[in-house]
């Protein structure tokens, strides 16, 4: 594996012909791996109560956000207009509350889901095994967890209470993902916590560690950037679009086979760049409040978008630089026992 | 003269014997070019792709009527998922050729010879035509035969990778000693591995990356088309390879002859 050192001096590396001849590396590498296409999903925000209080996010239980859970009635409005726009493929999302997004209403939502879309993953508060079982028999095909930071000094200082509190909990969730059969797990750190060079390395170990241990699962990984809510003084790391793309370029030159996502988080201009060297799948037109599609309007986000093109748009662009759009990749079987 | 009889799988005869396949191509139209213009027979698409109410384009538009589509079962981690995938083709898309791809490993991409038997076996019971991709192995190729597989699909070498005939060796064997026709499919990058493949005696050759991130796809694809009949006509030509042909003298027991 790359060495913590090797990932530090490519980081602070300022030589442009250095990076070009690594970018194109990586873009040969993700075109012979994924081919010509690029994934688009769509996520879906189904309700932000949350229990936890981490210092950097707007879903943080101590903040006055208004809460909202969707109803089974709305779930399935958010999900026709979604299936509407042509998306196949959605990531359900919700705050990190077991009482108030039990597993029970997650699988509903995913029934629900199940008769507009062709792959559904989940992005929740960690669960047990017999859980995921549960969740992938309803249908889930994927799971996204991030484990923030690896730093576990800092982990402990940003989570301040609530169940996410627990470090290794969350560590071991990938794990209990895989043993539970679930097709695909995405794993990530949210950028500008910590050290990127640290976390990075860390996450790289993590992937590392599961690639070998669970070689069945298709992996991706993601590398949002930190947004500062406005009153948060917390000293944070500056994460630049060069860090970010270094992040993607290392990713791809030592993991060939693990897809990378880049949401609507990143403005267009970047988005549409990084399609070259390592993006594998993207999110479209995405609204990321609770009931926001029905709406319409981004009231309390979880972030804001930067990009906000259509879905006819995106893929405009995506045609119009050599890659193929593709909305459905994968079809649902039965995931109980033959 | 030419004598260059036709493949035969489950009844169908394929003069062009370079298959090709769908999924990494940047443009769905440039594809369908790719069939047309080099008068492709056998496409292999996945499943996990066909969307017959897409909103946007049906990968299954752009085949046209007259090729052969077998679906593959990409994606399936074991012989379960494989059979579910192959169930649901024959339901939602009436087809009935699958490639049987039971892979376990997302990093090498590497196929599990004995699930895919096992999936074989279950759908070819149900009447399918069943081609399994497998890494060369001479136990797992006997096993496919006995199940049921129309035809074998050994790996050249790596997906993806266009290393060619990395595992020529077992590739050789199991031409030698399979009676099914052989389709060498991954890890052929250029024309010439084709024709080597097909030299060797392979019935047909199926590649994907190589043509899909050529900078003129169309190209590529006529000039693996070419190649794999230039080196079906070879074999056929039985021409021998330098260095194996018999010497005019021997040495060696000559003696037992002189007067």
């Amino acid at each position: 594996m790359i060495t913590k050192k090797e990932i530090s001096d490519f980081l602070a590396d300022r030589d442009p012909a250095l990076l070009e001849k690594f970018a194109a590396r990586a873009g040969r590498i993700t075109a012979a791996q994924f081919g010509k296409v690029i994934s688009l999903y769509a996520p879906i925000y189904i309700s932000n109560y949350c229990e936890n209080n981490c210092v950097y996010c707007g879903f943080r239980s101590s903040c006055g956000l208004k809460r909202k859970k969707l109803t089974p009635e709305q779930i399935e409005s958010e999900m026709k207009i979604v299936s509407g726009s042509g998306i196949r493929n959605i990531l359900l999302l919700t705050g990190e509350s077991r009482k108030m997004s039990p597993v029970s209403y997650l699988i509903d939502a995913v029934k629900i889901a199940g008769k507009y879309f062709s792959s559904i993953s989940l992005e929740v508060y960690p669960l047990d095994t017999d859980e995921y079982m549960e969740l992938y028999r309803a249908g889930v095909d994927g799971v996204t967890i991030y484990q923030e930071t690896y730093d576990r000094n800092r982990y402990d200082e940003l989570h301040l209470s609530g169940k996410k509190k627990d470090y290794d909990y969350r560590y071991k969730t990938p794990e209990r993902v895989a043993l539970s059969g679930i097709r695909m797990i995405s794993m990530g750190i949210l950028t500008g916590l910590s050290k990127l060079e640290d976390d990075l390395y860390d996450l790289f170990e993590h992937l590392n560690f599961m690639e070998r241990n669970y070689p069945g699962v298709e992996y991706s990984v993601s590398f949002p950037r930190l947004i500062v809510e406005p009153g948060d003084e917390t000293d944070y790391h500056e994460i630049t679009d060069m860090d970010l793309v270094k992040c993607i370029i290392l990713t791809r030159l030592n993991f060939p086979r693990v897809g990378i996502n880049l949401s609507t988080r990143e403005n267009a201009s970047l988005r549409d760049h990084a399609l070259h060297f390592g993006i594998t799948r993207i999110s479209a037109a995405s609204n990321t409040s609770v009931g926001g599609y029905v709406e319409g309007a981004q009231e309390d986000p979880q972030f804001r978008v930067k990009d906000l093109r259509s879905i006819k748009e995106i893929e405009s662009v995506l045609r119009a630089e050599g890659f193929d759009p593709v909305y459905t990749d994968w079809r649902r079987i039965d995931n109980t026992p033959l | 003269m030419q004598n260059n009889p036709p493949l035969e799988i489950a009844g169908k005869k394929i003069k062009n014997r370079f298959f090709l396949g769908t999924g990494k191509f940047g443009s769905k139209s440039e594809m369908m070019e790719c069939i047309r213009e080099s008068e492709i027979e056998v496409v292999t698409v996945a499943m996990r792709r066909v969307d017959a109410d897409a909103e946007s384009e049906n990968i299954l538009e752009f085949i046209p009527d007259d090729v052969i589509l077998m679906v593959n079962t990409s994606g399936a981690r074991n012989a379960g998922e494989a059979i579910r995938i192959a169930r649901l083709a024959r339901e939602a898309a009436g087809v009935d050729w699958i490639k049987i791809e039971v892979i376990n490993d997302s990093k090498y991409l590497l196929p599990d010879n004995r699930e895919t038997a096992e999936a074989v076996r279950v759908l070819a019971a149900e009447g399918f035509v069943v081609l399994p991709y497998m890494s060369p192995d001479l136990y797992a190729a006997r096993e496919m035969e006995d199940a049921g597989a129309a035809a074998l699909m050994p790996l050249g070498s790596l997906i993806g990778s266009g290393e060619g005939l990395k595992a020529k060796k077992f590739i050789e064997i199991l031409i030698r000693e399979s009676s099914l026709p052989v389709v060498v499919d991954a890890g052929i990058g250029r024309p010439s591995q084709a024709a080597e493949a097909m030299e060797m005696g392979a019935a047909a050759v199926l590649a994907n990356t190589a043509v899909a991130l050529a900078a003129d796809p169309g190209n590529a694809t006529m000039a693996f088309s070419l190649a794999v009949k230039a080196g079906r006509l070879a074999w056929l030509g039985n021409m021998s390879e330098p260095g194996k042909s018999a010497s005019a003298s021997s040495p060696l027991t000559g003696f037992l002859f002189e007067e």
